[in-house]
Parts: C-alpha cells; structure tokens; sequence
C-alpha cells in the first residue's frame, strides 16, 4: 500500500508544471527538525545551522546585546524565544529566518523558559528584578512578578508552572499558571547568593548551586509541600579556593548513573553525588574551573568545558569510573557544547576562533567545522521537548 | 583602611602615570574586558551579576581603586581577582579604559 501510495505521489510530483518548482525551491525549508541556532554574542546576530548537513544556512541579526543570551524554542519547532543580556525578548521564524517579534521587556535579563503547552515565555531579569510572563504568540505581557533581587535558574515546570530563585534574597519560588490567575508561592530560602539551577529532566527535583556559602539546595517539586533540603555541606567556594573567573551553569549538571555531577566551585573538580542517598561518592581532578558539565545522551559519558584562562579545552568523563577518558582542544575559548538528540555528535562552539567545531562522539574524530562570529550558545531545536527548558 | 595600605604599592608603582602597554596586548585585554568581564558585567558593560562597568557608573571611582579591584577581586562576592592573568599595569591599562581616561 505504502508502495502505491508513493509511486502515485511520484506521478503527481512528475505532473506538476515545471514553472513550479522554481517556487518551491525558493521557498524556506519546510522542516526544522534537525536545525538549530547559534548566538553570536558580538554582533547580535544567531547563525542557522543544519546539523544534517553540518553546515550553516542562514543568518537572523538586529537581536541586540547577546552577551550570555540563550534561546528556547516553540513545541513546532518552529519559533525561538532569544532572551538577551540587554532585557530583550526576541521571537524569530526558522523557516523565514527573521524577527517576528521583539520587545524591551527590562533593563537586563538572563535567561527564560517557554511552558510545557507552549503557551506562555517567562523571563528572568537582573534589572529590575523579578519575573515577567509573556503570551507566546503576541509577545503581550500576561504576568509582571516583581521582586526586589536579580533572579536566576528559571526552569520550566510541568502543569503550568515555573520555578526560580534569587541571587540577591537567596529565596526560591514557583508561579502556578494553571488555573485563572497565576499563584505565586515562595518555596523557601535557599541558601546565600544562588548562582543557578536546574530541574531535573524528570521534573522531580529542582536543584540550586550556591555561590555566597557551601553546599547544594534540592527542592522536591513532586512533593505536596515542597521544601528545601541541604546537601553536600561541605561544597562550594571557601575564601582559600581558586578565583571563579565563569560562573558555571547548571542547566549542563549532569543526571547518570544515578548521579548528580556537579561543578566544583573554586576547585578543578567535579564532584559526582548518589542521587539517592544525596552523598558524595567520588571527585574528579579537571583541567580547569568547569562551567558546563553535560551527559552525551545515550552513554556513560559527560563532556566538560572550562572557565578562563584555561578554556581552550574540552574533557570526557566516564560516569562509572570517574576518570578523564579523553582531552580535546576544539579551539580558542570553548563557551558552550550541544549534543544531537541521540548522542552522535557534538557541536562545540569557540568564541575566539570563529568556529563551531562538530566531533563524532564515539572515535572523537572532526567532522567538520562551521564559520561563526564569536560564537557562544548552540542549541538545537529538540530542546522545544526537554523539561525544564 | 587596609585596602588603602594594600593600594599604596600600586599607586608608587603605577603613579604618575602606567607604563606603556604594548599596542598588541592592549587589543588583548580589549577582548578581555568585553568577553570575560562581559560575561558577569555585560558585553556592552551595563551590567549583569556584575555591577555596571560604563564610563558613567565609574565616574566617581579613581583608575587606582578600580585597578586594585581588577587585581584581588572583591571578597564575599562573585569578583575574583585577576592578578594571576593580567599585570598591575595592565590593570591600570583597564581602569583607565573603561573610564575612557
């Protein structure tokens, strides 16, 4: 059936007028898929790439201040919501490859998530403080939460909901947009000087890195009554570590083998906790200060880059035995590695090279490399399907 | 008080004015202060985790001060002393670049 179906539309394909399929080829790619954006943090630009064809295909500009910018994407697939260092929110059309939408929604910003029906972007800002909630469609503002401190590690999570917390008062809280009216709930304090967190991607544990004093908050969002738990006590940056020259981010720790992976903070380490029992099981000396730790999908393995100076390097870890398999040097300042949804490759960006460099992750071969102005984040399009984001 | 006594090398070192920094190395710690500073201070310096680093927000602050902050960072924040990458005068060299001196 499927062969008749097939060898009819062949036919039809074949009896369409010829004048037709110049039009078509000049229309946008009709899928998305296997497209992806890169911010080019310099020029306030966010290059297309296809990593089928491992190569770039376009280029959106006019996003303004990209510096520390990262991007979400609409269930289709279709739509990117930039959040911009500068307070700008941006919606850009992959298939049109241009703005549709952009608004100033603060005066500085860091981050956002899209909800898990795709309707509503929240943004995080430094500047004036707080939490603002956006229509996805119309850019119309649908919640203004204010508070009095810089907000960091927005997550989106299931039913509606997103979770944040704050830099300046060390709280955290939860904003429900389940219902009529959002309802926002402060989850507890946390802890001194929160620098980031990140949901787990089952949606069960919102876990809180702490910058201004030791240790790790974990807030269990399956729980009736959410409240803070203190971990690993004894981590974090004491006055005799080394100087933290790059926040590291959160979004990249690592959930495997039953474990957290976690950043050392001050320390060339990372740090590897049973999930369950929340105890440390092993270190892992590192090449540098690391800022993302991330799991390569369907391995053992997770990748890690590092913070100035020493941020020409790139090290795989082995989940089960804690040890470096293997150093790479992708280039001059690696900001940010994404994987394809099912492990094969990763890109790697690095900022001082002009490139995106694309390793096989199996052989740690090149594969390729595109041109970009000062890359920094690179995210592919099957993020619109990860919790959290 | 301390920070005064800790500024008084800096400043006989870097007083009347800092030494030269090569044309070179000045584009390098350009690219510093945009990048790296940029990532907690903003790329276009208005600000981030880090405070505002515009010609504006450091009217009132002296090159010197803001050099020895370059150089030993600010302790119980997130600012973290430079001294093992960059030199006092090229400290000096930043200070005076972001106040546009």
């Amino acid at each position: 059936m499927k062969r008749l179906v097939f060898a009819a539309m062949t036919v039809s394909l074949l009896a369409l007028p010829a004048l037709v399929l110049p039009a078509l080829a000049q229309d946008p790619c009709c899928a998305t898929g296997d497209l992806g954006l890169v911010v080019e943090r310099a020029t306030g630009s966010l290059l297309v790439i296809d990593r089928s064809d491992r190569a770039s295909i376009g280029r959106i500009e006019g996003l303004g201040d990209l510096s520390h910018a990262s991007l979400t994407y609409s269930p289709d697939e279709r739509f990117a919501f930039v959040f911009g260092r500068d307070g700008g929110l941006t919606k850009v059309d992959m298939l049109t490859r241009s703005i549709v939408g952009r608004i100033m929604q603060a005066g500085n910003s860091i981050g956002g998530a899209i909800s898990d029906d795709g309707r509503l972007i929240a943004v995080s800002n430094y500047e004036p403080g707080g939490v603002k909630v956006f229509d996805a469609d119309t850019l119309a503002l649908v919640a203004d939460i204010p508070g009095n401190s810089k907000t960091i590690g927005l997550v989106d999570v299931p039913g509606h909901r997103f979770a944040w917390s704050t830099w300046d008062s060390g709280e955290a809280f939860m904003a429900d947009f389940s219902g009529t009216d959002p309802v926002v709930t402060k989850l507890g304090d946390v802890g001194k000087n929160p620098f980031d967190a990140v949901l787990t991607d089952d949606g069960h544990t919102y876990l809180i890195g702490l910058f201004g004093e030791k240790g790790v908050t974990a807030i269990d969002l399956w729980d009736a009554n959410p409240t803070p738990v203190r971990f690993l006590k004894d981590y974090g940056k004491t006055k005799d570590d080394l100087p933290v020259y790059k926040m590291p981010h959160l979004q990249g720790w690592a959930f495997t083998q039953g474990q957290y992976v976690l950043p050392a903070v001050g320390q060339h380490e990372l740090l590897w906790v049973n999930r369950d029992t929340l105890q440390e099981v092993a270190r892992t000396p590192m090449h540098g200060q690391p800022v993302f730790i991330i799991a390569q999908p369907g391995s053992p393995y997770v990748w890690v880059n590092f913070a100035t100076p020493l941020n020409d390097t790139v090290q795989v870890v082995d989940s089960r035995t804690h040890r470096v398999v293997k150093t790479l040097t992708p280039g001059k300042a690696v900001l940010h590695m994404e994987f394809a949804p099912r492990g094969a490759e990763v890109w790697i960006s690095a900022r001082d090279d002009n490139k995106l460099v694309i390793y096989d992750t199996r052989t740690w071969q090149v594969l390729g490399e595109v041109a970009s102005d000062s890359p920094s984040g690179i995210f592919f399009t099957a993020r619109a399907h990860r919790t959290g984001l | 008080m301390r920070n005064l006594l800790a500024l008084l090398p800096l400043l006989m070192l870097t007083q009347p004015c800092a030494a030269e920094i090569a044309a070179d190395r000045a584009q390098i710690l350009e690219h510093i202060v945009l990048q790296d500073c940029g990532s907690c201070h903003g790329l276009t310096l208005k600000g981030g985790l880090g405070r505002p680093l515009t010609t504006d927000a450091l009217a009132h602050a002296d090159a010197e001060g803001l050099a020895l902050i370059i150089l030993d960072g600010v302790p119980g924040t997130a600012m973290p002393p430079w001294r093992p990458l960059i030199t006092e005068d090229e400290a000096m060299w930043i200070a005076r670049y972001l106040k546009k001196d």
